[in-house]
């Protein structure tokens, strides 16, 4: 009977999850979701706890686990209360990598458990293939998040590393995997008890296999450039998630294995719609390096005609004062100059004056989906004044003034007018419908793509050149 | 090197070639300003202003004239002014080259580079520096200015105590820079505004400044080269002198501005059109200058025939004189900053808005430039590419296709099912179904709420802390290797938890709503 219930309160944390991330899909009832998810979560351990003690042999060992989950739960709780918002992403990703170890080390652990020893036949073959799969996916999420989250930080370079033969090196650590992960579901276990790692055939198997899908992580992930990372986090959002999964496959556990899926599944379509919103494929993200599509090289697209022109803090402040409808369109270069308080204060002062400003957001921009609305709110900026970026297109022609703060390659107009442009193709923000368009921008420099961006060089285009903050700043202090 | 200012000599001029404000940016690049005393007097910039902002003034004439590196100016240099030229000098302003042959021989003695303002092409690069636009828009807003001081009516309309009264209307033909800025002056004084033009890809523009645009029952695009409308067909002409003499009938005020570039104006406006009008109608004629697109336009002057007002001043950029040299000075600067600083002034003829103003090229002439073609609008109208459509891999049907991938798991389905591994099956079902639900679920998510998705996605993958605390077993845990693996597993994953769901709520917390 008890142990009916430990399932019924897996299925209903499974529900909890399930209602979780629907209670996501809008702003009012998102605060809900959270809830739904937290407890999903306490339902689960609690029901586990109850499994335990439920078991003859098992001895609930608390002075084992307490210091662990309350050590965790309280670094967790530091990370949580500490980190900035312009620094979502890097705990985004290294969250991620935990889930990986995680993985990885159910996956010994498993390997270790002298439960498994009765298995035969299909059975064992199946679940050694788990394990396998585990180890590997879990593998490949940690070194990989931590890889990201060393990029996200800045720590490592934003440019991709690309190897000569890199799709080679990978397929080749690939087949060692699967030549290694053959040994180990041939070699079984020599040691009855189980209780040793590093002496054991089919363990040491499993550790090369381990190491490899570590090497495989960081080399996957060194090769994709800063600005693909939102693409690289969902993605690897989804892998989590897979691990997840493959751990409740070994553990025969429903419940991880439905939190596994539904997390795999949303990382899935979180790359999915980052993709489509750089109209590339999942492959050409993952593999692609950038520009290396044949035909066509970085900088490559007609040349731009048109000449440069440089306002200044005053004159954009001038014409912010004279304009009836005001769009600001934010991208990484906002985050990296923090200027999203001094964006809020300029919104507020020109709100107070009857002006309707309103914000543009590409799927893609910053680091992270949905990076610019997180940064936009803690700044305080009601978000419905938010929009997105096919919600707002149709409206560009009627701004008079529109803002473009530190984004490049989502305004750039050879997405939709050069087809020979790398870009081509990718949905972008029409800014340059906007009546007047002023681009803040630190330097000249081309975008993440390399792609020269004809937007600057249109006439109703000006630049204002500098860290977006201090030249929001000045702008602000003309407007007051 | 300097730039040397001298004050104009026509009567009639009241504009200066640069207002202060340019003054710093000139001598930003390096260029000393010279200014003649009284230069941006009618201008109503004094002298003191000029010094205030850096430049220094000259009382001289012939001093200013003769020690010129750089002379700008408005309108061409007289026969006089030209003989005291600096030889080897640059000069810029208006040039009119096809009416000014004895000035260029004159200037071509002394080995002048000589720039037209009014032969910079027209081409988007140079709209900065185009000053016959400028010129084009100041004339536009003062014809309507002028209109409505000899109009004997409000321009809008009213409804008072004393009556109501109905709003002008107003004909505007030609709807380049300059009928443009007529029609959106007209527009914000409340007249009814109504245009015509050659050109049907002008339509969007008229009506975006809220005027009404007049079509003929005809075909023909009469977009030529340069920004000009070209010469149109005789049965063009025909029906379009129709629509004038309905219209003229009904309006009271008509603002002309079809101007042909070097050669006479085309008559629009009969004198029995004139004649039609009601009494105390205005005609104001920009195209006075080229002989005037109405038949009793005499330029230069304001005269009433048969009861209407017809206007064929020839110098309204110059009535608007403190607006007309702050323009015109912005692109004159916009000139000379292409032709570089004082250190590095060099008048590159790779270039084609140079190569186009250069009218004197160390007094050989290069006017008129080698021909090219150029359109006022690129790209704009329907030339535009279609939105490229996404770039599918060439080669062949991507693996990751949804129908290959539903195949595979078909595939593998069938094979296990096959084996018979039951509890597996069970495993593999839960598995597929919550896949279908969570794409079911986060397809919904809002695109604001990505980031609080990820967060939360993560908290809920720290769910494998269960599989950790499976392992942990047997009474002294940190003896045995599984566990420990186990117990390091529960530890990552409950930072996982605790800190995915604690950040989610941070976030969702800051999400507001007006």
């Amino acid at each position: 009977m008890t142990t009916g219930l430990v399932t019924t309160a897996y299925l209903v944390s499974g529900i909890l999850f399930v209602l979780s991330l629907g209670g996501l899909s809008k702003q009012e009832s998102a605060r809900k979701g959270n809830l739904y998810g937290i407890l999903g979560m306490a339902l689960a351990i609690i029901a586990t706890f109850v499994q335990l003690s439920l078991d003859p042999e098992g001895v609930i060992n608390f002075q084992f686990l307490a210091p662990l989950m309350i050590g965790g739960a309280v670094i967790g709780t530091i990370l949580a209360k500490r980190v900035e918002m312009t620094s979502m992403p890097e705990l985004v990703a290294i969250l991620h990598s935990f889930v990986g170890a995680a993985a990885v080390l159910v996956g010994l652990s498993t390997f270790l458990d002298p439960a498994n020893a009765l298995m035969t036949g299909s059975e064992k073959l199946i679940h050694e293939i788990e394990i396998l799969l585990g180890v590997f996916i879990g593998g490949v999420t940690f070194t990989g998040s931590v890889i990201a989250f060393g990029k996200l930080r800045g720590s490592l370079s934003g440019k991709p590393l690309l190897l000569p033969g890199r799709h080679m090196l990978n397929l080749g650590m690939l087949g060692a995997a699967i030549w290694f992960g053959s040994q180990f579901l041939e070699q079984g276990h020599a040691d009855p008890d189980r209780t040793i790692l590093l002496t054991d055939p089919a363990g040491i198997s499993l550790l090369i296999v381990m190491g490899i899908s570590f090497v495989l992580g960081v080399h996957l992930i060194l090769a994709i450039g800063g600005a693909d990372m939102p693409v690289v986090v969902s993605m690897l959002n989804s892998y989590s998630g897979w691990a997840a999964a493959a751990a409740g496959f070994m553990l025969k556990n429903d419940l991880l294995i439905i939190t596994g899926a539904l997390v795999g599944s949303s990382g899935a379509i979180l790359s999915y719609i980052m993709c489509k919103a750089m109209n590339r494929s999942l492959a050409n993200v993952i593999f692609g390096g950038f520009g290396t599509r044949s035909g066509s090289s970085p900088g490559a697209g007609s040349e731009v005609e048109g000449t440069i022109t440089e306002t200044t803090a005053d004159e954009v402040a001038e014409e912010l004062k004279e304009a009836k409808e005001v769009m600001i369109v934010p991208g990484y270069g906002m985050a990296v100059a923090q200027a999203q308080h001094v964006v809020k204060d300029i919104t507020e002062t020109l709100r107070t004056k009857d002006v309707n400003v309103r914000f543009a957001i590409h799927p893609v921009a910053g680091r992270l989906p949905g990076h610019m609305n997180v940064l936009l709110a803690e700044a305080n900026v009601p978000y419905d004044i938010v929009f997105e970026m096919d919600e707002i297109n149709a409206d560009l022609p009627e701004v008079d003034v529109l803002l473009v703060v530190g984004a490049n390659d989502i305004v750039n107009p050879s997405a939709l007018e050069d087809s020979s442009s790398p870009i081509a193709g990718m949905p972008v923000i029409e800014a340059w419908n906007a009546k007047y368009v002023v681009a803040l921008k630190r330097s000249m420099a081309a975008g993440y793509s390399g792609v020269e961006n004809p937007l600057y060089f249109k006439d109703n285009t000006d630049m204002l050149f500098g860290d977006a903050k201090d030249t929001l700043s000045a702008v602000f202090a003309k407007l007051g | 090197m300097n730039v040397s200012i001298p004050k104009e000599t026509d009567p009639s001029e009241k504009r200066v070639a640069i207002s202060p404000d340019n003054v710093a940016a000139f001598a930003k690049l390096g260029y000393d300003v010279r200014v003649e005393a009284g230069a941006g007097e009618s201008a109503n910039f004094p002298d003191s202003t000029y010094e205030k902002a850096g430049a220094a003034i000259v009382s001289d004439t012939t001093e200013i004239w003769s020690q010129a590196d750089l002379l700008l100016k408005l309108n061409p240099p007289t026969m006089e002014e030209a003989s005291m030229i600096r030889e080897g000098a640059t000069l810029i302003s208006f040039a009119y080259p096809a009416r000014n042959e004895d000035l260029l021989k004159a200037l071509g003695e002394k080995k002048i580079n000589f720039l037209g303002m009014d032969c910079v092409p027209r081409i988007s690069r140079a709209q900065s520096m185009d000053a016959l636009s400028s010129m084009a828009n100041v004339a536009g807003y003062r014809a309507v200015v002028e209109a409505s001081h000899r109009f004997g009516r409000f321009f809008t309309g009213q409804i008072t105590a004393a009556g109501k009264v109905p709003p002008a209307k107003i004909l505007i033909i030609g709807a380049g820079v300059a009928g443009l800025a007529a029609i959106g002056a007209a527009r914000n004084m409340g007249a009814i505004v109504r245009a015509f033009d050659t050109r049907p890809a002008v339509k969007e523009e008229v009506k975006s400044l809220g005027g009404e645009f007049l079509e003929l029952d005809f075909e023909e695009d009469g977009a030529g080269s340069g920004g000009y409308a070209k010469v149109m067909s005789k049965e063009f002409i025909e029906a379009e002198m129709k629509l004038f003499a309905e219209q003229a009938e009904e309006v009271d005020v008509i603002i002309t501005t079809a101007m042909i570039p070097g050669k006479k104006s085309p008559v629009l406006i009969t004198e029995d059109m004139v004649k039609s009008m009601k009494r105390g109608s205005v005609i104001v004629d920009l195209a006075a200058e080229g002989g005037g697109n109405c038949e009793l336009t005499e330029p230069g002057e304001a005269k009433v025939v048969h009861g209407v007002n017809i206007l064929g001043y020839t110098d309204l950029p110059s009535r608007l004189p403190t607006q007309s040299s702050r323009l015109y000075g912005n692109n004159l600067f916009k000139l000379v900053n292409l032709l570089g600083t004082a250190d590095e002034f060099s008048i590159d003829q790779e270039d084609e808005v140079v190569r186009g103003a250069l009218v004197l090229d160390e007094g050989k002439l290069s006017w008129p430039p080698p021909k090219m073609e150029v359109s006022q609008q690129p790209a704009k109208p329907k030339e535009e590419p279609a939105p490229v459509t996404e770039e599918k891999e060439a080669d062949g049907p991507s693996i990751f296709s949804p129908g290959m991938m539903l195949g595979l798991l078909a595939l593998i389905l069938l094979a296990l099912g096959w084996k018979g591994e039951s509890e597996f099956l069970d495993q593999l079902t839960v598995f597929v179904l919550a896949c279908f639900v969570g794409y079911m679920v986060v397809w919904n998510v809002s695109p604001s709420l990505h980031t609080p998705l990820m967060s939360v996605t993560n908290a809920i993958s720290g769910i494998i802390l269960i599989g950790g605390m499976l392992f942990v077993t047997g009474a002294e845990p940190w003896a045995d290797t599984k566990s420990i693996l186990a117990g390091v597993a529960i530890f990552l994953a409950t930072i996982n938890v605790a800190g995915g769901f604690l950040v989610t709520h941070r976030m969702l917390k800051m999400f507001r709503k007006e």
